[in-house]
């Protein structure tokens, strides 16, 4: 029996499947005993009613009887009908109580006092003597006669009895047959459970590449053993993903704080005068703030990952904060030989979004372009090549930013690992700056159930940001008014 | 002027203290909301300077109580959480500014001086007069020595913001945050372009230079030597 043998699982009574069985059978039979009791009670009555209504009659026809013929004739006539009738019993008194006439011994003890109803009596045929049952009425006659007139109802009493054990057979075989259903059916589950279990174990004790078999049926337990796939499959890339992250967090930041170290010894050791120690200290400072910028993007990348900023989102207009951005970076750029150029279409484009994390994934997407857009050493043409493109576009459903460059680009194999969370592209390792700019943007459009896109501009490096408007937006009154004094302060 | 620094990090409070006083500002240091809370209430201070993170009683509900309270001192609410929706919600409870750790005194000097200065009614003037340099807000309007400076609008915003704040020391991010409205980092001292850019404009030509680059923490806007 797998159910007693597995003990990673409940004994089968235990099990939902079946309980549910068992209560249903429970139920089934309550209610089908009391329906079946009921309708056997109400033909019991039907049947005495009937019966009642028949003595009634007969006894009236023997009291007309007796009073056509006498009361002295009443004896005869009751012998004649003890006689001639078929299940008819009668039993004539006089007023003394002793048996003039009738088929029965006695008048029955169980009537003496009452109307009418059922009474016991012995029936004998042959040898043999057998218990009946019958109904009989009481009938007064003239001069202190009693007559009791009666009819055997053993037959229907043996058929009401037949009928409530064939019920109760019946209830029985149900009990049985829903029980064992039960039976069949938890078991058929807890096999299939005992697969789910199994697995889980082992990967419980380790195993992340384990995953539920399913048997291909499509019903619910496959449906749920899909979701436990992916689910799995989820938290092995989360898993995959932590272990990226530490790695490159230990990279990242145990780098710089070496340089950190190793630039407070050199101060340490060759510093002569006061001016040295003060150099060293200042180039100290320096290195920290790079080690504590690259700790806020790595901090801010991971909670993005993590989601759940979205009661900072506002509404604002995307085509400002672009424009404003590009403005901002303008002069950076022509410092660095590059031109910014920008085309949006008209009017403003109203989005939902958290305006911080939109400003600074843009910023990065330039600040990006300005540090690697350059021109290709090699390149032949290196004057106009390194303008900077930047196009705000509506796209059907959502909004399309895009920053274009002509710099060297990044090779096709590097590209998609470029935006993986937490990488750095080795290029980017020895140039100023966190190197996380791009994990930083993938990170954002995320967040805003969006994506990054990066692509050949032959020559150059094409990024598209991209995420998706639910609907046209309106203005609402009230961020006018909060814009319009925030300009005005 | 005179902070109250509501700070649990006894060393982090000390070297605060004592940057404070170098700089020429008598400060009081607490290491507990409820202590903070009742210094806060007694004594008369210029600016408070509240961690976030307290024992007792957090900082924020310092904030809270205080303002309830109709204490409207300035308060600037350090902490080592940064997000956006932190610096919203410390806002909100009352905060005039916010700063996170780890922070560059620098930064945090020039805030708290711009702070302090900020209950003073005189900064809703309509015209800022550093030396010969005069800004009209309501005109729009730049003259240095008479002569008038034609300003693109953000290079306006951007001097309106110095002049305001002239003889303190504002920095990058404060100029990232009050002429831009970016609470993010920029990954390269953008900023510096465009002071040149207004510095040329403003400066060029004038024997005396009124914006200047205070190292290692931000621009001054002054005439004369203060």
């Amino acid at each position: 029996m797998l159910a007693r043998a597995n003990p990673l699982l409940p004994h089968f009574t235990r099990t939902t499947a079946f309980r549910l069985m068992a209560a249903y059978v429970a139920v089934f039979v309550t209610v089908a005993a009391v329906i079946a009791g009921v309708i056997l009670w109400q033909t019991n009555q039907l049947l005495i009613r009937q019966i009642f209504a028949t003595l009634r009659t007969e006894a009236e026809s023997v009291q007309d009887a007796v009073r056509q013929r006498g009361p002295a004739a009443a004896p005869d006539i009751i012998a004649e009908r003890s006689r001639l009738s078929e299940g008819g019993l009668y039993f004539l008194a006089d007023p003394q109580g002793h048996k003039l006439a009738g088929n029965l011994n006695r008048w029955p003890p169980e009537l003496r006092d009452q109307s009418g109803g059922l009474f016991r009596y012995a029936a004998t045929t042959g040898e043999q003597s057998r218990e009946r049952v019958a109904i009989g009425i009481p009938v007064a006659l003239e001069r202190g006669q009693r007559l009791l007139v009666a009819r055997d109802v053993e037959e229907q009493r043996q058929f009401i009895g037949r009928v409530r054990s064939l019920f109760l057979a019946g209830f029985g075989l149900l009990v049985l047959l829903g029980l064992g259903g039960g039976l069949a059916a938890s078991r058929l589950i807890l096999r299939r459970i005992a697969k789910i279990t199994t697995t889980a174990r082992s990967i419980m004790r380790g195993d992340l590449s384990r995953r539920i078999a399913t048997s291909g049926t499509g019903d619910e337990l496959d449906e749920l053993s899909r979701n436990l796939n992916a689910m799995l499959d989820r938290i092995e890339q989360l898993m995959a993903g932590l272990k990226e992250v530490s790695d490159n967090i230990a990279h990242d930041l145990k780098t710089p704080l070496n340089r950190l170290r190793n630039r407070a010894e050199a101060a340490l050791r060759e510093a002569r005068s006061a001016e040295d120690y003060q150099e060293g200290l200042e180039r100290t400072i320096d290195e920290a703030d790079e080690i504590i910028k690259t700790f806020n993007a790595l901090l801010l990348i991971a909670r993005l990952e993590a989601g759940a900023v979205d009661e900072s989102k506002e509404i604002f207009d995307l085509t400002a904060l672009v424009r404003d951005l590009v403005e901002l970076y303008e002069p950076h750029a022509e410092e660095n030989r590059r031109k910014l150029a920008f085309e949006a279409e008209q009017g403003e484009i109203l989005v939902r979004a958290n305006r911080q994390l939109i400003g600074q994934a843009v910023a990065n997407l330039l600040d990006n372009a300005i540090k690697y857009g350059g021109p290709a050493p090699d390149s032949p043409n290196g004057g106009s090549a390194s303008d900077i493109e930047v196009r705000l576009s509506r796209t059907e459903g959502g909004v399309e930013i895009v920053v274009a460059d002509h710099g060297p680009g990044i090779p096709a194999l590097d590209r998609e690992r470029a935006l993986k969370r937490f990488v750095r592209l080795e290029a980017s390792r020895t140039r100023p700056g966190t190197g996380l700019g791009l994990s930083l943007v993938a990170a954002v459009a995320r967040l805003h159930e969006g994506q990054v896109k990066l692509e050949d501009n032959k020559p150059g490096l094409r990024v598209v940001l991209s995420w998706p408007i639910p609907a046209m937006l309106e203005r609402p009154e009230t961020k006018v008014a909060v814009s319009q004094t925030r300009i005005a302060q | 002027m005179r902070v109250l620094v509501i700070e649990d990090d006894r060393e982090a409070a000390h070297f605060l203290q004592k940057a404070l006083k170098e700089s020429g500002h008598a400060a009081v240091v607490t290491h507990d909301g409820e202590e903070g809370l009742e210094a806060a209430r007694e004594g008369k201070f210029d600016v408070l300077i509240v961690d976030r993170m307290l024992p007792k009683l957090d900082g924020l509900s310092v904030v809270r109580l205080l303002r309830d309270e109709g204490d409207r001192t300035p308060v600037l609410i350090l902490s080592a959480l940064g997000e956006v929706d932190d610096k919203v919600k410390g806002l909100r409870a009352g905060g005039d500014d916010y700063l996170t750790k780890p922070y560059a005194f620098s930064e945090l000097l020039a805030r708290i001086e711009a702070l302090s200065r900020r209950s003073d009614p005189q900064q809703e003037q309509t015209r800022y007069v550093v030396g010969d340099l005069v800004l009209d807000r309501l005109s729009h309007r730049v003259t240095r020595a008479g002569e008038p400076i034609t300003l693109q609008p953000r290079e306006f915003r951007l001097l309106e913001y110095l002049m305001r704040h002239a003889g303190q020391v504002v920095t990058r991010t404060m100029l990232l945050e009050h002429v831009w409205d970016y609470h993010f980092d920029p990954q390269t001292n953008v900023i510096d372009v465009h002071i040149s850019r207004l510095r040329a404009k403003i400066d060029k030509n004038f024997e005396e230079s009124l914006l200047h680059t205070i190292r290692g923490a931000g621009y001054m806007i002054r005439a004369g030597k203060s």
